[in-house]
């Protein structure tokens, strides 16, 4: 029915599976399915138009599904529960009914009627993707009447839609294409004497990421959906009625949303088209690489599409403990920040104290003589939040041979108490999935919309669905569902850790609070204080969970981190912050993708060697006397852990630019110039591996997350350390609006679509309708 | 009334200029027929059966200010019998009302005619906290229908004392009563007789004394036809864009705001006080069995004395006409055809109209439908593919454009139509416009996509000839002035 290896056949396929999980999920044993599907079998082989017998009860050994009802589709029997739709429980017999409008993520307009069915004993086709099933109820999806009924649709789907499919982009993955070659007539029997031609609709302006060609929409308002159930948005809508239905945003406006590029993969046409892909390549033509997004701390699970050398969009994958199938606009498009400036040779300081392209073996050459004139412990190593585990590694091993202990990164993180010692303290302990079956979640001093947006819509789909209540501390800001607000400063959170706020019952009453701290807050100059209090109050809170008889091992406290592989970092041994750094002045300074500017000039001693190794130009290049040209995320077989703890693989998809090399690689190569016996012991990604194993086995269990345990621990070592003291400040977002959430870091900064967003929203903001 | 007649003489003469009429699409019409195919079996009990039908007696009509020749306020209106007693019918209870409702055989006259005590019944499931309500659907659009209206202007009392009844039935807390916009008098007359109820105590707190509180709303509609089908009346008295929704869930589970929601047409509501007066049993001895019931129908088009009338369901069709509008214009010989229901019915050639009887079953046994009860007469004058033609464009542009068949086969039937106006088309497509039109019918959300291919089909039904005659003049026409034309180009270039 769709195209076997297009990207959205994958889809469907995998959407089906997700069907089948969900119809599972909870009631059916492992046993019972067997069992169904025998019966199925069963009801395969009994002939077609003799009445298949009635199911028999359960067999003694295998538990009955609490209420089940058994459906029979196309005469093939499967046993489902009560409210699934039709079309999904003939996803779970193996019957793909075509769809347009129907998406398993969003509500159920029920507008395409392209999945009409034939039920027995229904005068009309029903629509399968909105019909509850009913016991014992006939569903025949390939009979005359279906097909008639879903040719017709597609006549008159084709009847207004332009043909645009040589010049269209969505050509290759597009669901109406799809479709109609299968249901679709080859000829038209629209017979048009007065021309006045098929509707034409006028192309609207959304923003610098969404093309809009109106033409091509079929109306079945996935977008719209999209806007105002996922993203919180209400910008897009229907203006008009009938045949002059428009979709749009009722006013010339942009599309205001840090998610506003899933639409382009939610439109089953080319009405919604990605702006910067525009009339680049064909789907087909695309080489696609599963990787890891690094934009912000979840890792969601990304595919990269390259060709020649160019990396020429980036697409979501599904991974249901993530990012389900959304991706902020951040991930998406900020690919051609990868192509500007880029450090594509190393450099040096010549004599006059400018940088000069020099080759690698002068470079590395250059860079051992400085270093070997220096002692280990005048030496230090910061590390930004883009480098991957193998990297970290390497140069952790590297530095500490040259007896160099100091080794921070840029983001830092309390020490008072545990600190990072206990990776309980700096996790989001309870999983993104946590979310789903959270009742009350306290949001401390983030902006989760604009630092975990795909978090937030998991957030949002929870508020929505689940009655979720959410309470936030720190900086007010608009996070597209209602919060109770409890206070800007630490001040409220120390309350609620001694118990006497009045919101202190509210959250005692809670079966399953998730505390989510932002890693922002954590940077303030009450930072001490309110990890501390939020240990306290996690505590707290757990003991009345199991003073109240819960088994269940949940885990209130959470971090939320904003950069890709800060947990990696703090799992290797690296400490927190570069306060280390500025205390002892260090002659030789390693910084490595430490573009953040936290450490300056100033910071070292008069004398000092910086060497920078990273992938961009930026803050960190800028400050240094010998330049490492380094690897991008999409340019290397590289070890992310994310906020969860979750250590996720990255695939190579394009090949570093100029001399720039993989960092490990280039750290290994580093070794065989400095003195002594600091050769590392590692020449191939598997031994780079094998080492990572070594040092903490969870960062090569791939995929998994690896549970941290000790809340006990930590809060006694709150409790018995004083409780540090505050200021009361507010808690600020370090991303207030949505132009402060493009440009985060140094691949973000260097891209122009990035840079055409924060103008665009500066300039909605400007407008008289605003964000 | 004149303004509907007016109107509708225009579309008959084939006047292009677009007719600024919304409306309402009355209720799931597909229901119709599931209820005609149920009641073809006649009852086994052979009580002697009843074979004349109508005229109504004076005795019998229950809008007895249909006309507006009285009093409509409250005083004229209790003179009437309005409100007699009304506490001791609410007293008996909700049982009782529906009961007599049920035994009265009473079909919804909103167009779909499902029978109102059961409707009504899906309400009374054990209550989960959540208020009930009564929606009174006034939008009343359907071209040719203009009954509503006159219950709204001249007897609104009616229409009031019947949502508390009707609410008192199924335990809503509250009516609303969704008012066509354009229905401005009548609106304003519905809110002085809902003042004037309340102000008498006869609704709101402890209503007529017997401890029973009740509400009513009047709300105003923004005027779109489809804002009459009950689940796009809803969404609209929500506040949101008048689109139907899907069913399931019925609005008897999730109604409006939400929560149990039964919609009934003006005049089901209107007659439900009545027929608690003076009995389901009266009500019942009405019309045929299955169609039982007085009703209101409204007669337009080429008849001498267009009018709204109360009569006897059952009653012949050639009799309404020659009783009470003065006979078909140039006399019953020039008749052509007659739409029996409003216009989303298929249209009736005159040889069925000389012998079919007004009611629900029957209207389905002949391929039509009672609808509203609307009866749109054409005379031999009129040009009736532009008739159906005209119609066709309302559909489309009343079309709410959610859905696929309806949004985009409503305009491809009107861009046929229209060139079979002129017989610029095909004999072929005549065949195809019939298969266009069972390609919307049945598979939109609601009754609309439905409402638009019925005309069509009973056009190509019964006045197929017609059709092919002008296609073939329009042919001859063309192949004419073809070659006259090849002629002159011929002479041009021997000149």
């Amino acid at each position: 029915m769709f195209h076997p290896g297009g990207v959205h056949g994958a889809r469907h396929i995998a959407q089906s599976l997700h069907h089948v999980k969900n119809a599972i999920r909870g009631t059916c044993s492992s046993k019972l399915l067997m069992q169904q599907k025998a019966a199925a079998a069963v009801a395969v082989e009994s002939k077609k138009g003799t009445v298949t017998p009635p199911p028999t009860g359960p067999a003694p050994t295998a538990p009955a599904a609490p209420n089940s009802v058994e459906v029979y589709i196309d005469d093939k029997m499967v046993m489902v529960e009560p409210g699934t739709t039709v079309l999904q429980a003939a996803a779970l017999a193996g019957v793909e009914i075509p769809r347009f409008c129907y998406h398993d993520r969003l509500s159920i307009a029920g507008n395409c009627r392209m999945c009409l069915v034939e039920v027995e004993k229904s005068v009309k086709p029903v629509a399968s993707c909105a019909m509850p099933v009913m016991k014992g109820m006939r569903v025949k999806t390939n009979s005359p009447m279906t097909r008639k009924a879903r040719e017709g649709v597609m006549e008159f789907l084709l009847m207004n839609h332009p043909l645009d499919c040589p010049i269209c982009d969505q050509g290759g993955e597009c669901d109406l294409q799809d479709q109609s070659m299968m249901f679709g007539s080859d000829r038209s029997r629209f017979t048009d004497i007065k021309f006045d031609g098929k509707r034409a609709v006028e192309d609207k302006n959304i923003g610098p990421l969404i093309k809009t060609i109106m033409n091509r929409c079929i109306h079945c308002t996935r977008c719209i959906r999209f806007g105002s159930e996922v993203a919180g948005v209400d910008d897009l809508g229907t203006t008009g009625r009938g045949n002059e239905m428009q979709v749009g945003t009722y006013v010339e406006k942009l599309f205001a949303s840090e998610l506003s590029g899933n639409v382009i993969d939610l439109c089953p046409v080319g009405a919604l088209t990605s702006k910067p892909y525009a009339f680049t390549y064909r789907p087909w033509e695309l080489r696609k690489h599963e990787s890891v997004d690094v934009m912000d701390g979840l890792g969601s699970a990304i595919l990269v599409n390259s060709r020649g050398g160019e990396i020429i969009r980036i697409l979501p994958r599904v991974h249901e403990g993530i990012n389900e199938e959304w991706i902020s606009d951040k991930t998406r498009f900020v690919y051609d920040g990868l192509k500007r400036q880029r450090l594509t040779q190393p450099m040096l300081k010549n004599s006059q104290g400018l940088l000069e392209p020099v080759d690698w073996e002068d470079a590395l050459s250059g860079i051992a003589a400085r270093i070997n004139r220096v002692p280990g412990q005048e030496m230090a190593a910061l590390v930004g939040g883009l480098c991957d585990v193998e990297a970290l590694t390497a140069l952790k091993d590297l530095m500490n041979r040259l007896g160099c202990e100091t080794l921070c990164t840029e983001e830092s993180f309390p020490m008072n108490a545990a600190g990072t010692d206990l990776r309980s303290n700096y996790l989001l302990n309870t999983k993104i999935t946590g979310v789903e079956e959270a009742d009350l979640v306290l949001l401390i001093g983030t902006n989760i919309r604009f630092e975990a947006p795909v978090l937030n819509a998991r957030i949002r789909k929870a508020y929505l669905h689940n009655n979720l209540r959410i309470a936030s501390i720190g900086e007010r800001v608009d996070l597209r569902y209602e919060t109770d607000f409890l206070g800007d400063s630490v001040h409220v959170l120390a309350q609620l850790a001694d118990g006497d706020h009045k919101y202190s019952e509210i959250l005692s009453k809670a079966k399953k609070p998730m505390i989510i701290v932002g890693s922002s807050s954590l940077q303030h100059g009450d930072g001490t204080a309110v990890l501390a209090n939020a240990i306290v109050l996690a505590d707290s809170l757990r003991s009345k969970m199991s003073s109240n008889g819960d088994e269940s091992d949940w885990k209130v406290l959470n971090v939320l981190h904003r950069h890709a592989n800060q947990v990696g970092a703090l799992d290797l041994g690296y400490k927190a912050g570069p306060s280390a750094i500025k205390q002892m002045q260090p002659k030789v300074l390693f910084m490595m993708g430490a573009d953040d500017g936290v450490v300056q000039r100033r910071d070292l001693a008069g004398d000092a060697f910086v060497i920078y190794q990273g992938h961009h130009g930026d803050k960190g290049a800028e400050m240094a006397d010998a330049v490492l040209p380094g690897a991008a995320y999409t340019e290397k077989y590289a070890t992310y852990v994310n906020t969860e703890g979750r250590a996720q693989r990255g695939n190579v998809a394009v090949t570093p630019p100029g001399m720039a090399r993989e960092d490990w690689k280039i750290l290994r190569a580093l070794s065989e110039f400095v003195r002594g016996s600091s050769v590392l012991p590692y020449d191939s990604l598997d031994e780079v591996r094998k080492r990572l194993a070594e040092i903490a086995p969870h960062l090569t269990r791939y995929g998994q997350v690896e549970d941290a345990n000790y809340f006990r621990q930590s809060k006694d070592l709150v409790w018995n350390a004083a409780r540090p003291g505050h200021s009361g400040q507010t808690l600020p977002a370090q991303q207030r609006e949505l132009e402060d959430f493009y440009m985060t870091n140094t691949i973000s900064r260097a891209s122009r679509t990035m840079a055409k967003c924060v103008t665009a929203a500066r300039h909605q903001k400007s407008t008289r309708y605003g964000l | 009334m004149l303004r509907n007649a007016s109107r509708l003489h225009a579309c008959l003469n084939g006047s292009t200029s677009p007719i600024a009429s919304t409306g309402c699409l009355q209720e799931g019409l597909v229901a119709v027929r599931h209820q005609a195919t149920q009641a073809a079996t006649p009852p086994k009990d052979a009580k002697p059966q009843k074979t004349k039908f109508g005229p109504l007696k004076d005795q019998d009509r229950i809008f007895t200010n249909l006309y507006g020749r009285h009093d409509w306020k409250l005083k004229g209106a209790m003179a009437r019998g309005d409100w007699y007693k009304t506490k001791e019918i609410l007293l008996k209870g909700h049982e009782w009302i529906l009961s007599e409702v049920k035994k009265s055989g009473l079909r919804g006259r909103g167009g779909a005619g499902f029978p109102s005590g059961m409707k009504w019944s899906f309400m009374n499931k054990p209550s989960d906290g959540r208020p009930k309500y009564l929606v009174v659907n006034a939008d009343e659009g359907e071209p040719g229908t203009c009954k509503d209206r006159e219950i709204m202007r001249h007897d609104p009392h009616k229409l009031v004392e019947g949502c508390l009844i009707a609410g008192r039935a199924m335990h809503a807390r509250a009516a609303y009563i969704y008012i066509r916009g354009e229905f401005y008098n009548e609106a304003v007359n519905l809110q002085i007789a809902v003042n004037e109820a309340y102000k008498a105590g006869l609704i709101g707190e402890n209503a007529c004394g017997s401890g029973y509180d009740f509400d009513v709303f009047v709300f105003r509609g923004a005027g779109a036809y489809i804002c009459g089908e009950e689940t796009a009346l809803i969404e609209s008295l929500e506040g949101k864009q008048g689109k139907p929704r899907l069913k399931p869930p019925f609005p008897a589970d999730i109604g409006v705001f939400g929560c149990p929601t039964t919609v009934a047409n003006v005049e089901t509501v209107a007659v439900a006080p009545a027929i608690c007066r003076r009995g389901g049993d009266w009500f019942h001895s009405f019309g045929r069995e299955r169609n039982s019931g007085t009703k209101l129908f409204c007669i337009s088009g080429h008849v001498n004395t267009p009018v709204t009338v109360e009569e006897e369901m059952s009653i012949p069709l050639k009799e309404l006409i020659e009783r009470h509008a003065g006979g078909v214009i140039g006399g019953w010989d020039n008749l052509l055809g007659i739409i029996p229901g409003g216009s989303s019915v298929p249209v009736l050639p005159k040889s069925i109209c000389e012998t079919v009887l007004m009611d629900f079953d029957a209207l389905q046994a002949v391929q039509s439908g009672l609808g509203t009860a609307a009866i749109i007469v054409m005379n031999k004058q009129a040009d009736i593919i532009k008739c159906i033609a005209r119609l066709s464009e309302f559909y489309k542009h009343e079309s709410c454009g959610q859905c696929t068949p309806c949004r985009e086969g409503c305009g491809w039937l009107n861009k046929i139509m229209w060139r079979f106006v002129e017989g610029n088309a095909r004999p072929e497509e005549i065949d195809m416009i019939w298969e266009l039109s069972k390609q919307i019918e049945g598979h939109t959300i609601c009754a609309l996509g439905d409402a638009a291919a019925w005309p069509v089909q009973g056009l190509i039904r019964h006045f197929r000839p017609v059709i092919e005659e002008r296609m073939a003049q329009f042919a001859a026409k063309n192949k004419k002035t073809a070659s006259e034309k090849k002629g002159t180009d011929r002479v041009a270039i021997a000149q």
